[in-house]
C-alpha cells in the first residue's frame, strides 16, 4: 500500500527518521540515573546470601555510624507504617523488607541511605545479619509433593505450595479425540527461567516535598499511571493520596516487561524520602537486576498432539507446572493467571484442545513476567511449534507440508479457536509460502541431503506462529480491576501545530515518531509538527502502559480516534468558514474542500487558527479531543520463520547461517521501525534458544547472576536477518494495525530449536530443550558417536 | 580515604578534579563532570555502555579508575558533534535506525569511531567483531552494522572521522 500522505506530512507508511534520535545520538537522553536533584541521597540494599532462612537478628549499629550514612532501614522500620508487605499485580503479596525470614537468594533484607553512592555501598557491607538456614525448595515438582515444606507460612490457611490451578478447553471431548486418534505424540519441554536484562537496569528517585505533601517519583516504569494508583492504594493509609502522587517515567533504556512490576527498592526509596524529606535515588546494579528482579518463563510443559495418519491434527492436550518463585508477581491481566497461554493451538485448525497450568511457589525470586512477549505467548508458541515438528518426524512428513495441511484456512477468519479466542484475521499459507520462496526451501532440503551423505550437520527449522496482543477488551481484561483501555489527548494549537499525549510509555519503540505519524495520517498535520509526550502522570491521560505489544492496538487506536473527533469539529468550523453545509465538504489529509469546487478549501492549519480566532457562535473555542480506546477484540499478528543452521561436530556449536522472517502485523505505520522491531525481536528470540538461562543449584544459589555467565547475544552470533512481510489488516482496529514489537521474540525460538533437531533427526534426536548450548549438542554428538 | 588531584582533557577541554583513589572514570564523567551520555549497564565489563576513548583507544570506563586518566585525553559522545555538525557515525546511526532505546548507543558509537579511525573500510565481519564488546538488546545489531557502513562511506567522501 503506498502512503496517502506526502513525505512532508509523513503519515502512515513512511519510513520517517525517528524524532527521538537527535537527543540519543548526542548523549542527551534523560535516563533515570542521569537525573540529579539538589540534596539527593543514595539508597543501597543489603541482600540475602540464603535462599530460605530465618532472620535471627539484624545489627545496624556499625553501619549507622559510618560516614555519610543517614539511615538504615529494616523490615521492622517499615512495619511501623505497615509498609513491610505489598500486593503484587496478581493479588498475591510480597515482602518489601522481611521481619521474619527470607525466601530467595538476593532478597532485599535491609537498606542504607547515605550522602553518596559510594558511602551507601560501603555501609551495606557493615550491616550484620544473623541467619538460620531453612530447607530450600527449588524443584517445583518437589514443591507439590506431600510433605514438602510449606513456603508461604505468612498465609494463615496455606497448607501446600500450589498458587493456582487454571484450565481452558473441553477435557472430555479432548480425551475422546485422543482415544480415537491414529497417532499421538508426546513431548516434555522445559522453557527455562530467563531475564529480560535490558541494558539499563531499574531505578528511581523518590522526591517527597514535605511542604505541600507531594510525592514525585521518577522511575523506570512501563506503566506510570497504574503505578500511581498502586502507590495510592498501598500507601493511602500513611497520607499519600493519588492527587499528590506524580510518577514520571523518563527515557527508558529498554523494558521488555521487566519494568512493569513494582520492586521493593522503589517502595523503600519512597518510604525513605517521605521519612527523611529529601530526594532518594535507588539504582540497581546488574547483579541485583539479574538476581532479584522478576524473571520470565520457567514453564515445565507436557504436551500431547493427536492426529490422523494423513497428518490432520485433531487434538492438543497440555499440562504445565509454572514455577513462580516465592510470590506470584507476574504482570498478567487479573483473570488470566497463566496469561494468554491458551493461544497454544497456534496457527492450526485444531478442533479439540485442553490445557491446564498449575502455579507453584519455590525459593526463587518472584515473577512470571513477560520477556518481550504478550503474557505467556512465547511459551504457547514454543510448545505448539515444537510438537508440530515432533509429529512431522513421527509421520515422516515434511514439516512445511504438515503445517500447510493444518493451517486455519484464510476463509475461516474470524476464527473461533477450540480454547475460546476469536482470531481477527490471518493468511497463514501466504506467509509460509513466501518464507519458503525466499529461503529456497527445496534447494535447502537438497543441500541438506547432500551434506548428510558427507556426514555434515545442517538443519532447516520452521515456525509458523500466531500471536495474541493488544490487551485488551474491558469485558475480560483488567489489572487490579483497572480496565485495559488506553488513551490519547490531542491539542491542536492556533498555528496548526499539535501536542499529543498518551497513556503508554516508549522504552525504545519509537512512539514519538509513530504516534506523530498516526496523527499526521488522520489530520494531515505534518508529523514533524506533532509533539508526542508520555510518561508524566500529571499531564498524560490515564492508560495502562506499554507492554504485550499493546501500544499500537490500544493507545495508537486512541490517537486515531481522538484525531477523528478533532476532524469532526474541524468539519463544522470549515463549513462555517466556507459558508456551506457540512455534508458538502470532502476531506483529504490536511484539508476540507467543497464538493465540485475544489478551489474552495480550508487547510487544517487555517481551521485550527479559526478555532481560536473565528469559531462559530455557539461552539466551544479550541481544537482538542481525548479518547479512551476500549478495543473490541485482541489482534493476532502472525508470521512464518525459516532458520538454517550448521553444527560443528567438533564443538557442538550451532551457527545460524540464515534466518528468514516473514511477518504480518497488518497495516504498517513506519516500515523502518517495524523492521527494527523485528530485528531486535529476532535477537531476543535467538537469546533463549541458544544462550540464556537462569538456573539454581539444590541450595537455591543462582547460577548465572551476572553477565559473566548470563550470555546475551553479541553482534558475532547474530546473523544478517532477512525480513519480509505480508499485510492482512486487522478488521477491527481503526487503521488496521496489529502490533509488532514481540512477534519475533515469540516466533524465533522454535524455528531455531526445530532447525537444530532437524540437523540431528537422522541420528534419532527428537527434541532438545532450550537453550541449545554447545555442551548439550556436543553430548548428543558424543552419545551418537558422531562427535569429531 | 586518600584523594588525588587529577587533570584530564575531556573532549578537548582541560578539566580538574579531586577524586578518591577508587573513583571510577565513568563516575568522574557522569557525576563530577555531568557528562551523562556515557552510561552504565553492568558490573563486569561486559556490556560496553560506558565505552569512551582514552587517548584514542576505546575503554570501558567502569573498569578504569579516574586517577588512571590523569594527564590523558578522554573523548565521550558529547564531543562527537563539531560546530553544530553531526559526526558521520551519529548521522549513520540516525539514518540507518541503528538505535532504539538509545542506552547502548553512546558506547556503541565510540567503539565505531575507534574502528573507523584504524580501519577506514571495514568489512561486515570486521564491524561485527569490533562491536562485539558492546551489547545491544533492542536492534539485533544489523542496523548498527549498516550505520557503521554508512559512516565509512561518508568518510570515503572526505568527511573526517575521529
Amino acid at each position: 500500500m503506498s502512503p496517502r500522505t506526502s513525505a512532508e506530512v509523513s503519515g502512515m507508511g513512511h519510513s520517517m527518521k525517528r524524532k527521538e534520535d537527535p537527543r540519543f545520538i548526542r548523549g542527551k537522553g534523560n535516563y533515570i540515573d542521569d537525573i540529579q536533584l539538589p540534596g539527593m541521597l543514595y539508597l543501597d540494599i543489603v541482600r540475602s546470601p540464603f535462599a530460605h532462612a530465618k532472620i535471627k537478628s539484624i545489627n545496624t549499629d556499625k553501619a549507622s555510624k559510618m560516614p555519610g550514612v543517614l539511615a538504615v532501614i529494616t523490615g521492622e522500620t517499615l512495619a511501623k507504617f505497615n509498609l513491610h508487605w505489598m500486593p503484587t499485580l496478581m493479588s498475591d503479596t510480597q515482602m518489601v523488607l522481611p521481619t521474619e525470614k527470607v525466601m530467595y537468594q538476593a532478597q532485599e533484607v535491609a537498606a542504607v541511605v547515605a550522602t553518596s553512592r559510594y558511602a551507601a555501598a560501603d555501609a551495606i557491607e557493615a550491616v550484620e545479619v544473623d541467619y538460620d538456614p531453612l530447607p530450600v525448595v527449588v524443584d517445583p515438582f518437589r514443591a507439590l509433593e506431600p510433605g514438602a515444606p510449606v513456603l508461604r507460612t505468612d498465609k494463615k490457611d496455606k497448607k501446600d505450595n500450589r498458587i493456582f490451578h487454571w484450565e481452558a478447553g473441553d477435557r472430555a471431548a479432548t480425551d475422546k479425540a485422543f482415544a480415537e486418534a491414529d497417532v499421538v505424540v508426546k513431548q516434555d519441554l522445559y522453557i527455562p527461567r530467563i531475564h529480560v536484562a535490558s541494558i539499563e537496569t531499574c531505578g528511581c528517585i523518590a522526591d517527597f516535598d514535605r511542604v505541600n505533601g507531594k510525592l514525585t517519583v521518577y522511575m523506570t516504569t512501563q506503566a506510570p499511571h497504574a503505578i500511581r494508583t498502586v502507590f495510592a492504594l498501598v500507601a493511602g493509609h500513611v497520607g499519600l493520596s493519588e492527587e499528590r502522587i506524580r510518577i514520571v517515567s523518563p527515557d527508558i533504556g529498554g523494558g521488555f516487561g521487566g519494568k512493569v512490576p513494582v520492586y521493593p527498592g522503589y517502595v523503600i526509596a519512597v518510604a525513605a524520602s517521605v521519612v527523611i524529606g529529601k530526594p532518594v535515588k535507588w539504582i540497581e546494579d546488574r547483579m541485583e537486576n539479574l538476581q532479584a528482579d522478576s524473571f520470565a518463563r520457567d514453564y515445565h510443559v507436557h504436551a500431547e498432539l493427536a492426529a490422523r495418519k494423513d497428518g490432520t491434527m485433531t487434538a492438543l492436550r497440555i499440562k504445565t507446572i509454572a514455577d513462580h518463585g516465592y510470590a506470584d508477581a507476574a504482570a498478567n491481566p487479573s483473570k488470566f493467571p497463566a496469561g494468554l497461554f491458551s493461544i497454544c493451538t497456534g496457527s492450526y485448525d485444531l478442533k479439540r484442545a485442553f490445557v491446564e497450568v498449575d502455579g507453584v511457589y519455590t525459593n526463587k525470586p518472584p515473577g512470571g513476567i513477560a520477556y518481550r512477549c504478550s503474557f505467556r505467548v512465547t511459551e504457547a508458541v514454543h510448545t505448539i511449534e515444537r510438537i508440530t515438528d515432533v509429529l512431522a518426524q513421527e509421520l515422516k512428513m515434511d514439516p512445511a507440508q504438515l503445517r500447510l495441511k493444518n493451517f486455519i484456512p484464510k476463509e475461516k477468519f474470524p476464527y473461533k479457536s477450540a480454547l475460546g479466542w476469536e482470531y481477527d484475521s490471518g493468511d497463514y499459507p501466504a506467509a509460509l509460502k513466501k518464507a519458503m520462496q525466499i529461503a529456497g526451501y527445496e534447494r535447502l532440503r537438497k543441500e541438506q541431503a547432500e551434506k548428510r551423505a558427507r556426514g555434515e550437520l545442517m538443519g532447516i527449522g520452521i515456525s509458523s506462529f500466531t500471536e495474541i496482543v493488544g490487551a485488551g477488551p474491558s469485558k475480560h481484561f483488567d489489572i487490579l480491576g483497572i480496565k485495559m483501555f488506553d488513551s490519547c489527548e490531542i491539542r491542536v494549537h492556533p498555528t496548526g501545530k499539535a501536542i499529543a499525549r498518551f497513556g503508554t510509555k516508549s522504552q525504545g519503540q519509537g512512539h514519538e515518531t509513530t504516534y506523530a505519524q498516526i496523527v499526521a495520517e488522520e489530520l494531515g498535520i505534518p508529523a514533524a509538527h506533532v509533539q508526542v509526550e508520555e510518561g508524566d502522570t500529571d499531564t498524560a491521560p490515564y492508560g495502562l502502559g506499554t507492554y504485550a505489544s499493546r501500544s499500537t492496538p490500544t493507545a495508537g487506536a486512541a490517537g486515531a480516534m481522538a484525531a477523528r473527533k478533532i476532524r469532526d469539529k474541524a468539519r463544522k468550523i470549515a463549513a462555517h468558514l466556507l459558508e456551506c453545509a457540512e455534508d458538502d465538504l470532502v476531506w483529504e489529509p490536511g484539508k476540507f474542500s467543497v464538493k465540485g469546487a475544489p478551489q474552495r478549501a480550508k487547510t487544517i492549519q487555517e481551521i485550527a487558527f479559526a478555532a481560536y480566532t473565528n469559531h462559530p457562535q455557539g461552539m466551544e473555542a479550541g481544537l482538542e479531543a481525548v479518547d479512551y480506546y476500549d478495543p473490541p477484540n485482541l489482534t493476532f499478528p502472525f508470521g512464518s520463520y525459516i532458520c538454517v543452521v550448521d553444527i560443528d561436530r567438533g564443538t557442538g556449536m550451532v551457527k545460524i547461517r540464515r534466518f528468514i522472517a516473514v511477518d504480518d502485523c497488518g497495516n504498517i505505520i513506519n516500515p523502518m521501525i517495524v523492521d527494527g522491531q523485528i530485528h531486535g525481536g529476532l535477537a531476543m528470540g535467538m537469546a533463549p534458544a541458544l544462550l540464556e538461562e537462569i538456573s539454581y543449584d539444590e541450595n537455591g544459589n543462582i547460577q548465572g547472576g551476572s553477565f559473566m555467565d548470563y550470555l546475551l547475544p553479541t553482534a558475532m552470533e547474530t546473523p544478517r536477518w532477512e525480513t519480509d512481510k505480508t499485510v492482512t489488516p486487522s478488521p477491527h482496529h481503526p487503521f488496521g494495525a496489529k502490533g509488532v514489537g514481540e512477534s519475533a521474540t515469540v516466533g524465533a525460538p522454535p524455528a531455531i530449536a526445530n532447525a537444530v533437531v532437524d540437523a540431528l533427526a537422522h541420528l534419532g534426536v527428537k527434541h532438545i530443550d532450550i537453550p541449545i548450548t554447545p555442551e548439550k549438542v556436543w553430548r548428543i554428538l558424543k552419545e551418537k558417536g558422531v562427535a569429531e | 580515604m586518600a584523594t588525588h588531584k587529577i587533570k584530564v582533557t575531556v573532549n578537548g577541554a582541560p578539566r580538574e578534579a579531586e577524586v578518591e583513589s577508587r573513583l571510577l572514570l565513568v563516575h568522574l564523567l557522569r557525576e563530577d563532570f555531568r557528562l551523562t551520555g556515557t552510561h552504565i549497564g553492568c558490573d563486569t565489563t561486559h556490556c560496553g555502555a560506558c565505552t569512551v576513548l582514552l587517548d584514542g583507544q576505546p575503554v570501558k570506563s567502569c573498569t578504569v579508575l579516574a586517577v588512571q586518566a590523569d594527564g590523558r585525553q578522554v573523548a565521550t559522545v558529547e564531543g562527537l558533534e563539531k560546530d553544530g555538525k553531526l559526526h558521520p557515525v551519529q548521522e549513520g546511526f540516525w539514518q540507518e535506525h541503528g538505535l532504539q532505546c538509545g542506552y547502548c548507543t553512546p558506547g556503541m558509537m565510540m567503539t565505531s569511531c575507534a574502528l573507523l579511525a584504524r580501519n577506514a573500510n571495514p568489512s561486515e565481519p570486521e564491524i561485527r567483531e569490533a562491536i562485539s564488546g558492546n551489547l545491544c538488546r533492542c536492534t539485533g545489531y544489523l542496523n548498527i552494522v549498516k550505520a557503521v557502513q554508512y559512516a565509512a562511506a561518508k568518510q570515503k567522501e572526505g568527511v573526517h572521522v575521529a
